[in-house]
């Protein structure tokens, strides 16, 4: 068994040994970097990760520097996911032969991907990883746009936020899908858990990631991630989004165990209207015109909505 | 003539829109997303449609489906994704559906180099999929070729039943400046409308074409039922095996194109290369692509310093100018340098066409653009 790290404070996991380095080249104020030294630092096991193409791998692993302290593969955009499971299915195959020779070490698999190569291309990937059972965790670092190639709309980006190819003018509010339920998607695959987090919540966070690399099987991590360049807002209110994103209850924290088991993993003390959370980014500026404001009332009737059913789920414990 | 400040990527969907096309179906790859931009914006302006799909397969698979109720298709991507299209594209080859896939070629393999140039797609635009048949490929030179030889593609594609491949590279695509372009109404007469069989619907054979003929495929929706596969099929559609039946549909996917291309000397009335200062020149420099750009200054620069240089560019990369090259191929001897940003894709097409390797080249696969005084340094090296 690995030992779980302990972490007291904010102080000491802010300065405890980091396996991601600052040093990258991620836009100032992108939470990705928060995120992934957040997954990387609640564990003192070593750690086999991957990442699909996008702004987390262009941005980390530029010739001749690295920010990865793991050992780390870079692959397509769509299965970064199943790169980790052949080497999860490697080392069980090796372990299983007595030919590793340190059989303790009980390294952790971790796969990170954008929701374009979660939601999208890498969909049926995941899917197929989560089907089989490696023993591995997918980290969703959750943007909403494809923010690697342009700001094109993905499956996750959510209704009224204007991306490239959904934009707002005068004949359209931008996107107008609402957003793929991936939590429920990956729930229903089985999961031994699947957990919906946010790095301004730090503590929750690293909770649900340990508990996360302590269970057996596949884990499906979503982790919302604010955008300062597509999602409109100056670099140093990234954690006043991520405060707004979690308080309004857009992104509810939550996890779900063994598939059915959900349990809200945070309630804020004072909720906040969604009309906050939307105002405070670009990409919703023009749902503030006479002519989209319904869709704001929409949004704060939707949000109340999930939140209603998610506590009536935790409720019925089925 | 119009007179246009923009980039090649969007010309590139300004001509697609243009040419007649309805349907957009792609997924976002570096350097070619402003085309699904443009067209996300142009097409719902005309009464098409441009969708953004979960990934290139559904991009190309919904471009093909979109494309079989009649309507001018197109999908645009880089490298990678047309390794992802690959499968869909022979889809396309055997059951004979016109489509237009741009590829805005960068750095690979794999991932490669998203963000820089090159021109290592050439091959692949050739064979991007298992099984016999044959490509037409055409490459953009110039801001105003994103634009005329991407309408040309459709009017192709639409003629011969087939997919076509239209190659811009991230320099030209990401180019931005004046263009001259056809007037709309010269495009607009000149635009290919898919042949149709206005036979009883009983009688209807969709794949009962003669040798190097196309299939005659009716829209959807207009009362004829029929039968598309990716197998081996006989005139109705439907799969076959019979071994007479495979032969003469592979001569036939071939022949439509490569044997037409030679009897004819080309697939249409329009050129399948530039030829610049080559009447009296002693050395013959073949670039295609952006690199030609760079070689039009190489030729002036090595006739000013007293040496007759010419320029070969291909515009049709495939099938290639076979006999044009030939000749080349005699007049120049070893007096030739096929300049490009690969390996020396083209290069084996030319040491194919006249069986020599004799010649020179200049290869570059590092992302970055050849010079002209790289190519004066080559040039002046060789004579």
């Amino acid at each position: 068994m690995s030992e779980i790290k302990k972490v007291k404070n904010l102080k000491e996991f802010s300065t405890s040994a980091d396996r991601f380095e600052g040093a990258n080249l991620l836009c100032p104020g992108c939470a990705h970097s928060i995120i992934v030294r957040e997954v990387l630092n609640a564990t003192n096991d070593d750690l086999v990760l991957s990442a699909s193409t996008g702004c987390l791998e262009v941005c980390t692993a530029v010739y001749p520097y690295t920010s990865w302290d793991a050992s780390w593969i870079h692959i397509g955009f769509e299965n970064g996911s199943t790169a980790v499971a052949g080497a999860e299915a490697m080392y069980k195959a090796l372990g299983n032969k007595g030919r590793l020779k340190q059989p303790d070490r009980n390294p952790k698999f971790v796969s990170f991907a954008g929701d374009g190569a979660s939601y999208d291309i890498g969909f049926q990937w995941i899917s197929g990883c989560f089907e089989r059972g490696h023993n591995m965790m997918h980290v969703v670092l959750d943007n909403e746009v494809y923010a690697n190639t342009g700001g094109q709309r993905s499956s996750s980006t959510p209704i009224g936020s204007s991306a490239t190819t959904s934009p707002a003018g005068r004949v359209s509010y931008g996107e107008k899908k609402n957003k793929k339920d991936m939590m429920a998607i990956m729930a229903a695959h089985g999961s031994p858990y699947v957990a919906q987090v946010s790095p301004n919540k730090w503590k929750n966070m690293v909770k649900a990631i340990q508990h996360g690399m302590e269970v057996e099987g596949p884990v499906f991590i979503n982790a919302v991630s604010a955008c300062t360049t597509e999602w409109k807002f100056a670099p140093e209110d990234t954690m006043a989004i991520q405060d707004l994103a979690t308080d309004t209850l857009v992104f509810p924290l939550y996890e779900i165990i063994d598939g059915t088991e959900l349990n809200i993993t945070y309630r804020p003390k004072n909720v906040i209207p969604v009309e906050e959370y939307l105002a405070a980014q670009g990409r919703f500026k023009h749902l503030f015109k006479d002519q989209y404001k319904y869709l704001i009332k929409e949004w704060q009737e939707r949000v109340d909505a999930k939140w209603d059913y998610l506590q009536k789920r935790e409720e019925a414990r089925v | 003539m119009r007179e246009v400040i923009s980039t090649g990527n969007q010309l590139a969907a300004k001509a697609a829109v243009e040419a007649g096309a309805m349907f957009f179906g792609g997924y976002p790859i570096t350097p070619s997303s402003e085309i699904m931009h443009e067209s996300s914006d142009m097409l719902p302006a005309v009464g098409g449609t441009c969708i953004q799909m979960e990934d290139e397969i559904a991009g190309i698979s919904a471009a093909l489906g979109a494309s079989m109720t009649g309507v001018k298709s197109f999908t645009a991507t880089s490298g990678p994704g047309i390794s992802l299209k690959a499968e869909q594209i022979g889809l396309g080859f055997i059951a004979e559906i016109p489509l237009v896939i741009i590829n805005v070629m960068r750095g690979g393999p794999s991932t490669g180099l998203p963000t820089r140039v090159s021109q290592a797609d050439i091959g692949q635009a050739q064979y991007p999929t298992h099984g016999d048949y044959a490509s037409i490929t055409l490459c953009a030179g110039s801001l105003t070729e994103c634009y005329t030889e991407t309408v040309r593609a459709f009017n192709l594609a639409e003629t011969y039943m087939t997919p076509v491949f239209m190659l811009l590279d991230e320099t030209i695509g990401h180019m931005h400046g004046k263009a001259e372009i056809p007037d709309l109404e010269e495009i607009q007469a000149n635009n290919v409308t898919r042949a149709t069989n206005y036979c009883e619907p009983a009688d209807y054979l969709p794949y009962d074409a003669e040798m190097n003929k196309p299939a005659v495929l009716n829209p959807m929706f207009k009362g004829y039922k029929y039968h598309v596969t990716g197998l081996h099929h006989g005139p109705t559609g439907f799969p076959s095996e019979d071994a007479y039946q495979c032969e003469f549909n592979i001569e036939r996917l071939v022949g439509k194109i490569n044997t037409v291309h030679l009897e004819n000397n080309g697939l249409d009335d329009l050129p399948d290369y530039e030829e610049v200062d080559l009447e009296d020149a002693e050395v013959c420099i073949i670039a295609y692509g952006s690199i030609a750009l760079g070689a039009y200054e190489a030729v002036q620069k090595l006739r000013a310093e007293g040496i007759k240089a010419g320029l070969f560019r291909p515009i049709m990369i495939w099938p290639s100018p076979i006999n044009r090259l030939e000749e080349i191929g005699a007049k120049f001897k070893d007096k030739i340098l096929v300049t490009e940003l690969n390996m020396g894709q083209y290069s084996r097409e030319i040491e194919r066409i006249i069986k020599r390797n004799d010649f020179t080249k200049l290869l570059k696969a590092n992302g970055r653009p050849i010079a002209p005084a790289e190519m004066v340094a080559k040039v002046k090296e060789m004579m």
